[in-house]
């Protein structure tokens, strides 16, 4: 097991395309660090780059301290599992286990061990004579996983493991991978798309964006302060409510005037942006549905989605370019049409610099 | 749309009588006594003869050329599709300066006609004492094979996903080993169509041959054939009886080939 470290790496294309910007980012042994963020955010070559399949332009990659900027691939004892699988289609499920062990010389009786005891612990042992063709996708993916744990590396590269298959088999997966990586205490770095699947799985989640890093922390640290509106935007479902904001110093409190409402936020004073311009962001779940007197605003409700056990809806108020998302008990009958009053809550708005897009903290 | 039909039905059969018909008659005159060959053609023989294929062997010796052409068809067909294999991985794959230069550059070594290297390439054999001798047939052979081979193999391996090597180089094995174990069993569509091509190719070649071999102890099958041919006679029969010898290994060839040239090969890779 290891520890992985990328100081500064930088990796642009020939053709000039700039994918990861000046990325600095510490993975402790055992963890499993989750790189998150739209498509194109680079997240994929970061991992490529710890792989070897990549050298990055500028910058150092470290295993447990050791510098491996140069180090090919085959010399860096990391696993690797794709998107696609990659089973090598003409070699059989016990084959494609056994490759790695046998390209570095593992001996014949201890590499048909090693695949038995991985084999039986993904139940693929029925399976260890056909042929990746012969597999359905479920399959496929444990083979893909059994090539990598039966290796026994330092640690697991996965891009997108679960993006192919279907979305009962990817939870049911999810909890696997989540158990597997208990029982290893292995360092894994899982690349996706899925915010979802960043929350439930990471110890630490890293947000990317155009190549950059905008946030690493633990899932509940992401949700509770993200870092930046994009961040805030980009994690948690369903999306944040975001708004432009004017916001003024009134001493006790500052106050926040936007075209649909006007609030006084005491817990935020002295948190004046310079350009008095700020972003106010606030979860589904932290706006309620209040008394058209009592509320922050009124709108009407433009969409109903019930979830099951809540329901989001989408509420239409004069001024905000965007529906208003909020999320209520799904025993609620509100309907599309509805004129309803709307609450925020006070101690759970989020705010952020209208210019950088940056956090502001309160009492600052 | 049966009137379609049919008309498409008579363009295939003509097209497929334009083509078996003269080997049809090849084979057939090849076992047509001497005295009937230039008789009015029949499409049904009358009493088939060996006496060609017999004149061909027993008097000509002509296993000799055969061996001849095998060895050298074989070598540069070996030699071809293995320097052209991992040339062409590492056009296709590796990344380093100038390559669609080197690939350009590969491309037009074949495009000299023939005819203006056999004097220059006379002279560079001679002083390299390979006149008349197999490595003097296989080396001018790869300087038109290997660009043949390389062209499509690169096409090819370009085709392959990307991540089997990725995943094969992560596994811990190396470049050639990726190329050994991974891509060439995936290629098999691909390197069984190039050996054919550049088999055929060395097989038929003549004008090379026809130079740098100086007695029929080294002619090949095209040369050989060629020299049958007397001051006073052509033996027509025994031409034709020589060129159906000589269709045989490349027909085994592209039937054996054939079977390995199937779709499908790499299924079950890649999800989609």
């Amino acid at each position: 097991m290891a520890s992985i470290a990328l100081r500064a790496v930088h990796k642009r294309y020939p053709n000039g395309q700039v994918a990861v910007r000046d990325v600095t980012l510490d993975i402790a042994d055992g963890e499993l660090l989750v790189l998150v963020g739209p498509s194109g955010s680079g997240k994929s070559t970061v991992l490529r780059l710890l792989a070897g399949l990549e050298s990055p332009t500028a910058g150092r990659v470290y295993l447990d301290g050791v510098d491996v900027t140069a180090a090919p691939p085959q010399q860096r004892d990391l696993a690797m599992v794709f998107q696609t699988y990659a089973l090598y289609p003409h070699k059989t499920v016990r084959d494609n286990l056994a490759f790695g062990l046998r390209v570095r010389g593992v001996d014949r009786r201890e590499r048909e061990e090693r695949v038995q005891r991985t084999a039986a612990a993904l139940s693929i042992e029925t399976l260890l004579d056909r042929k990746p063709a012969q597999l359905s996708g479920g399959q496929r993916q444990r083979v893909a996983l059994g090539r990598a744990i039966v290796r026994e590396p330092r640690a697991f590269l996965l891009d997108e493991p679960l993006s192919n298959l279907d979305p009962l088999l990817r939870v049911a997966t999810r909890a696997e991978l989540a158990l597997l990586h208990r029982r290893l205490g292995a360092t894994m770095v899982y690349v996706t798309h899925d915010q979802e699947e960043a929350m439930t799985l990471g110890t630490r989640i890293a947000v990317m964006r155009d190549g950059q890093i905008e946030q690493v922390d633990p899932p509940l640290a992401v949700y509770h302060q993200p870092s930046n509106a994009f961040v805030a935007r980009f994690v948690g479902a369903p999306t944040m409510n975001l708004w432009t904001c004017r916001c003024q110093d009134g001493g006790a409190s500052i106050r926040l005037t936007s075209p649909a409402f006007t609030l006084d936020l005491d817990w935020a004073r002295g948190a004046m942006p310079e350009a008095g311009m700020l972003v106010a962001g606030i979860r589904p779940h932290d706006v309620e549905v209040a008394n058209v007197d009592a509320s922050d605003a009124r709108g009407r409700v433009a969409i109903v989605e019930p979830l099951g056990a809540t329901t989001v809806l989408h509420v239409s108020v004069h001024g905000l370019p965007e529906l208003v998302r909020l999320l209520v008990g799904s025993e609620g009958r509100i309907e599309v049409g509805a004129e309803v009053g709307i609450r925020l809550r006070r101690d759970r708005m989020h705010l952020f610099d209208e210019q950088t897009g940056r956090r502001i903290e309160a009492g600052v | 749309m049966s009137a379609r039909k049919s008309a498409s039905a008579v363009a295939t059969g003509l097209l497929v009588a334009a083509i078996v018909l003269p080997v049809y008659w090849a084979v057939i005159s090849s076992f047509t006594p001497e005295s009937r060959l230039f008789a009015a053609p029949a499409l049904v023989p009358r009493d088939l003869v060996l006496d060609h294929y017999r004149a061909l062997f027993r008097d000509r010796d002509f296993w000799t050329p055969i061996r001849n052409s095998l060895v050298v068809a074989g070598t540069t067909t070996l030699l071809s599709v293995a320097l052209g294999a991992a040339c062409a991985y590492a056009l296709a794959r590796l990344r380093f300066r100038a390559k669609s230069a080197v690939l350009a550059f590969v491309l037009a070594v074949s495009m000299f006609p023939q005819i203006s290297v056999v004097a220059p390439l006379y002279l560079l054999l001679r002083s390299l004492h390979l006149l008349n001798t197999y490595p003097g047939l296989v080396l001018p052979y790869l300087t038109f094979a290997m660009p043949l081979t390389i062209w499509l193999l690169v096409g090819f391996f370009r085709q392959l996903p990307p991540d089997l090597e990725h995943a094969a180089l992560v596994d811990g094995a190396g470049r050639l080993r990726t190329l050994w174990e991974i891509v060439l069993p995936l290629s098999w569509p691909g390197l069984a169509t190039t050996a054919i091509l550049t088999f055929l190719y060395s097989w038929n070649e003549f004008l090379f041959a026809l130079s740098f071999t100086l007695g029929p102890e080294r002619y090949t099958v095209p040369v050989a054939i060629t020299l049958f041919r007397g001051q006073y006679q052509v033996p027509w029969g025994q031409v034709l009886a020589a060129a159906v010898v000589a269709t045989i290994p490349v027909a085994l060839l592209v039937f054996l080939a054939q079977r390995r040239i199937v779709a499908g090969l790499t299924a079950g890779a890649v999800t989609g």
